[in-house]
This record gives structure tokens, C-alpha cells and sequence, in this order.
């Protein structure tokens, strides 16, 4: 049962084939056996889940359902939950209580869908391995010494071990696809402004995106035009039609263009994840594609460009934590001034890599220095958004790894923070452009998955979703589960 | 490479305590940081226009009514510590 992809448990669900109090009991037994050796979840909501479950049986047999009633999800601990605790894996937050939902819970669960609970993270969604939270790094359910990727990780690490249908993420340079292509799931990063921000507590707000882990692409498109459309809360929501994903990846493959920028196989790739890519690319040739080398000019900056742009707008973004309103605040409060009172609550709040952000932001954007780095690094964003303009006038799709390399071990890289940003290579121009983009499994490497990375324009998610969905219909990279959990 | 000094100013402006012991590995990571970004300088723009939006759109505005109502008593129940509806801070005026 725990191995059915969400369109398949949504066909069960119609049929009466199971109930979603059996699937909210079956996956809850699984999260209480499994979750703990894999650190996967900051909260269990076991008896929520089981009163959403109960409603949602009712709601189906009253004839009101929806594809996703009943289906089991989990969300990252970085959107607002109304009544539980949202900690974003910070011990700024690890008291914090959301009052509201963010808007992505809040359609998600009008739709019927039965959250199990809140997944772990990097904290503030800073990080490449989901190992700077304050609940303790998330494990690989393919090797449990192993990082799942990050800062997603948490969703990523239950959707793999099969321990939800589905979860939610947030992707700022990478954060939904690397988790997905070193976990071994499908993860995906919509155009920017699609899916609303609001709830979703903030990093770099012109970078943030909502988005979606799940087994297959289909999944991935049923959960998308649930939470895709406008939201006058968020003020970069855009204000789009949203297509039918789920009908749109169903339709005849058609001849396509896919651009593969040469630059992405360069030395810094492992050799056979290089391989994997490779063989996946000559799949989707023999599906029809045609491929076509891109030249991608400025992608090789877009390290250093989002290094300045994410920390800047995360300085000032993170300047909300205070120790007054909310949060954590420092244990001897009436000892010394107000200088001294919120340099010690954030001291004590925010872990290394968080404060680690703040300096840099806090760097970059002191007297004298914003033209040089933020205006500079704005500009070279235009750049790298161009090139992807110019690519997109000759091919439809464009295609490359995920990551680098494949999961790596826990503690390998949390003392070498450039170690760790480049990690992100591949996925960051997405985001600093704004584009779709989405991880695929294509293969594996020393017994590890590897992810295949397509980007499309802005706002083509449904050719993006129907490509991958064409692959995935070829290949069963998408179907293996590590033996433990299967 | 950044000095101790500009660690501490740094902290300071950012309202981030490091402790005495932290500062030598902050000021290497850091360093290497901004070492990194600074391949940003030698990148000629001129001419370029810094990106404001991904897909430039303009900044939405909504009409100039009032939405929210009054929450503060949910909203106090997340902070630290109130009294008869107000946050309280350390003394700030003698």
C-alpha cells in the first residue's frame, strides 16, 4: 500500500479500494516504526491525522471528494501550521506555534489531503544536507550514514522511505531537487510566483519557492494545480490561469527540443553521475527528443551571485527574531542593555550556519559595499536569467544533473562551507532566473540514487511535468525503494 | 581576510553574539565566503540592468482598506512574555 504513487492511492481512494483512515493508520504505523532511525520528522500529528482522515472518508461518501481526499502528506516544518508547532528546525522557533496556515497547507487541506506530520530540515532551510537543523541531522534511507540532501530533507527522506505519498518543500538554491536526486524521489521547483509564499516562513524572498517531493511526475502535477494560483497575501503571487498539470501530462509525447549545457558536465560532475545523466539524456532521445548542446555564458557565477543575494535578503529577513514578539529569547533577560539582550537571544537561537548567513548578509549590504556586491550580484542575476532566455529561443526544455555528485556521508562537508554551497551548482540558476525545474531519478551510482534535472521556461510547468512523465513512463528509476523500507 | 575587529563590528550590527572562542573559525569561513563572491568584481556590467523580479512584473498593489482584525491575543500567545497586553523588553530609559 505504502508503495503505490499518489495517483494510484488517489484511483484506490475513488474505487473504495481503501479507506483514508486505512492509509492514515497503515503510513502513521510506518512513521512510528521508521521516522525515528531516519530523524525525518519534528513532529508526528498522529491525532490530527486521523480526525482528517475520518473527515475525509465522510467527505467522500457524501459524494464532495476530491482526487487528493485521503491522500497521506507530510509537510516541511517551514510552512505555518495553525495550532502546531512550525520550529523551521531552529531553536529560534522551537516554542513557536503558528497561528495561521500558510496558504499552501491551507489548499491542501481544503482539498481533503490528511497531513502525518511535520518534517525536519536545515535549519531556516540553510544548507545542502539537511544536518544544520537543531532536532539533529536527517538521515539517507539508502544508507543512513549518509546526508538525504537538503534542506528538504526531511520530506525527502519520508517520501523515499515510503513513509507518505507525498511532502512538501522549499527550493532557494536547489532545496527541493537535491534532496529529491540524493534521496532517490522526484522533486519539483515551480516558476517563481506560482505556488503563494504566504505562511512559508521567509529566507531570500526573491528567491523562495514552494513546491512538491513525490514519487512520480503525475503526483507531482496532481499536488501543483492544487497549490499553483494566485494569492493577494503574497505579493509576488502571480496572477495566472492554472492549467490542468495532471491532464496535461497525459497527453502524446510530442517532438521536443532539450538544450544540455556542456558546461554542466564539466570536472567538477562526478564521472558516473556524469554517466547516469548521460544515459538518461539518450533516453529521452529515443523517446523522440532531439537533443541540442546550449551554452549557458554566465552559469558558472551563479555560486558567488546567489552567496550574496540569499544571505542579504536572509540578514534582513531574519531581523523579525528579537526575543520580544515570538521566539526565543535569551535566558537572563534583564542582565545588561537592549543591544546585549537581542545579541544574546540570537546568539543562542540561531545555530552556526544561520548566523553564518546573517554576518555575510550583514557584510555584503554595510555602508559602502551594496553597489559593489548586491547591485553587482542583481546584475549578474540578469545575466544568468538572459542566457536562459536565449537558450529557451532554440529548445524547449533544458537538461543536467541535479547534483554533483551523489549523497555524501553525515560530517563530510559541515566544516568546508564552500564545500557544502557547491552542492547547489546546478540547481541555483533555476532559481536565481526564476524557472521551473524539476529532479527525476534516472539511475544509480555506488548503490545511490542520481537525479536527472529538466528546466523549462517560466509558467511551462505542464511541459515540463509531461516530459518528465513521459521518462518516468519508460524508465522505473522512480519505483525503487531502499530494501528496508519497501 | 577579515580581522577579529571586523567580526565584532559585524556582530554587532547584525545583533549576533559569537563567543571570544568562535570568532578565529568565523573569521576563516567568512573570509573564504566573500573571497568566493568576490569573483563577482572582476564580471564587466555596465550597461546591465540588476534584476528586480524573475519575471518582471511590477509590483502589485491592493486596495487601500482594512483586511485584518484585531489578534493580539493569539498572536501574544507566542511571545516570550506579556503583561496586560503589552511585550515586555528589558528597561531601555533610566
Amino acid at each position: 500500500m505504502h508503495s503505490r504513487t499518489l495517483t494510484e492511492l488517489a484511483a484506490d481512494l475513488a474505487a473504495r479500494r481503501v479507506s483514508a483512515t486505512e492509509l492514515a493508520k497503515h503510513f502513521l504505523a510506518r512513521i512510528e516504526r521508521f521516522a525515528g532511525g531516519l530523524n525525518a520528522f519534528v513532529t508526528v500529528t498522529a491525532e490530527q491525522a486521523l480526525a482528517q482522515a475520518a473527515a475525509a472518508d465522510k467527505r467522500r461518501a457524501q459524494g464532495r471528494a476530491t482526487p487528493l481526499t485521503g491522500i497521506p502528506i507530510v509537510h516541511k516544518d517551514i510552512f505555518c501550521t495553525a495550532g502546531v508547532k512550525t520550529s523551521c528546525g531552529s531553536r529560534m522557533l522551537d516554542d513557536f506555534v503558528a497561528p495561521y496556515d500558510a496558504t499552501v497547507v491551507e489548499r491542501l487541506a481544503s482539498a481533503g489531503t490528511v497531513m502525518l506530520g511535520k518534517t525536519n530540515m536545515d535549519e531556516f532551510a540553510m544548507g545542502s544536507s539537511s544536518e544544520t537543523s537543531c532536532y539533529g541531522p536527517v538521515r539517507n534511507p539508502w544508507n543512513r550514514a549518509l546526508v538525504p540532501g537538503g534542506s528538504s530533507g526531511g520530506s525527502a527522506a519520508a517520501v523515499s522511505a515510503r513513509l507518505a505519498t507525498a511532502g512538501t518543500g522549499t527550493d532557494t538554491g536547489g532545496s527541493i531537487r537535491q534532496p529529491a536526486a540524493l534521496s532517490g524521489v522526484t522533486g519539483l521547483k515551480p516558476t517563481y510566483g506560482r505556488v503563494s509564499r504566504y505562511g512559508m516562513i521567509a529566507f531570500a524572498s526573491s528567491l523562495d519557492h514552494g513546491g512538491v517531493l513525490t514519487q512520480t511526475a503525475a503526483d507531482a502535477a496532481l499536488l501543483l494545480e492544487t497549490i499553483a494560483g494566485f494569492d493577494e497575501r503574497d505579493s509576488t503571487s502571480l496572477d495566472e490561469p492554472v492549467p490542468s498539470y495532471s491532464k496535461a501530462v497525459e497527453e502524446p509525447w510530442e517532438k521536443i527540443k532539450i538544450g544540455v549545457p556542456e558546461s554542466f558536465f564539466d570536472e567538477g560532475l562526478d564521472a558516473d553521475v556524469a554517466a547516469a545523466v548521460r544515459a538518461a539524456l539518450a533516453e529521452l532521445e529515443k523517446l523522440g527528443a532531439k537533443l541540442k548542446s546550449v551554452k549557458l555564458d554566465y552559469i558558472h557565477l551563479s555560486v558567488p551571485a546567489y552567496y550574496v543575494v540569499a544571505p542579504a535578503e536572509a540578514s534582513s529577513n531574519l531581523a523579525r527574531y528579537d526575543g520580544v514578539r515570538f521566539g526565543h529569547r535569551a535566558s537572563d533577560a534583564t542582565r545588561g542593555d537592549l543591544l546585549s539582550f537581542y545579541m544574546r537571544t540570537r546568539g543562542e537561537g540561531f545555530g552556526e550556519e544561520v548566523k553564518r548567513r546573517i554576518l555575510t548578509g550583514t557584510y555584503v549590504l554595510s555602508a559602502g559595499y551594496f553597489d559593489a556586491y548586491y547591485l553587482q550580484a542583481q546584475k549578474i542575476r540578469k545575466l544568468i536569467a538572459d542566457d536562459f532566455a536565449r537558450a529557451f529561443r532554440e529548445v524547449d526544455l533544458v537538461a543536467g544533473p541535479t547534483a554533483p555528485s551523489p549523497a555524501f556521508a553525515i560530517g563530510a562537508k559541515t566544516d568546508d562551507p564552500i564545500q557544502m554551497y557547491l552542492n547547489d551548482i546546478y540547481t541555483i540558476g533555476a532559481d536565481l532566473a526564476g524557472i521551473p525545474a524539476i529532479s527525476l531519478p534516472c539511475g544509480f551510482v555506488r548503490g545511490l540514487p542520481v537525479g536527472l534535472q529538466l528546466m523549462a521556461p517560466a509558467l511551462a510547468e505542464a511541459p515540463l511535468l509531461k516530459a518528465s512523465h513521459h521518462f518516468q513512463r519508460v524508465t522505473d528509476w522512480h519505483r525503487r525503494v531502499p530494501s528496508e523500507y519497501a | 581576510m577579515l580581522t577579529p575587529e571586523d567580526i565584532r563590528r559585524l556582530c554587532r550590527l547584525a545583533r549576533v553574539e559569537i563567543t571570544a572562542g568562535e570568532i578565529a573559525d568565523v573569521s576563516a569561513k567568512l573570509s573564504s565566503i566573500v573571497a568566493l563572491v568576490d569573483q563577482l568584481q572582476a564580471v564587466d556590467t555596465k550597461g546591465v540592468t540588476p534584476m528586480a523580479h524573475p519575471l518582471d512584473r511590477a509590483q502589485r498593489l491592493r486596495e487601500d482598506r482594512v483586511t485584518e482584525t484585531d489578534r493580539h491575543e493569539l498572536y501574544q500567545r507566542n511571545a516570550p512574555l506579556v503583561e496586560r497586553d503589552l511585550y515586555l523588553v528589558p528597561k531601555v530609559i533610566e
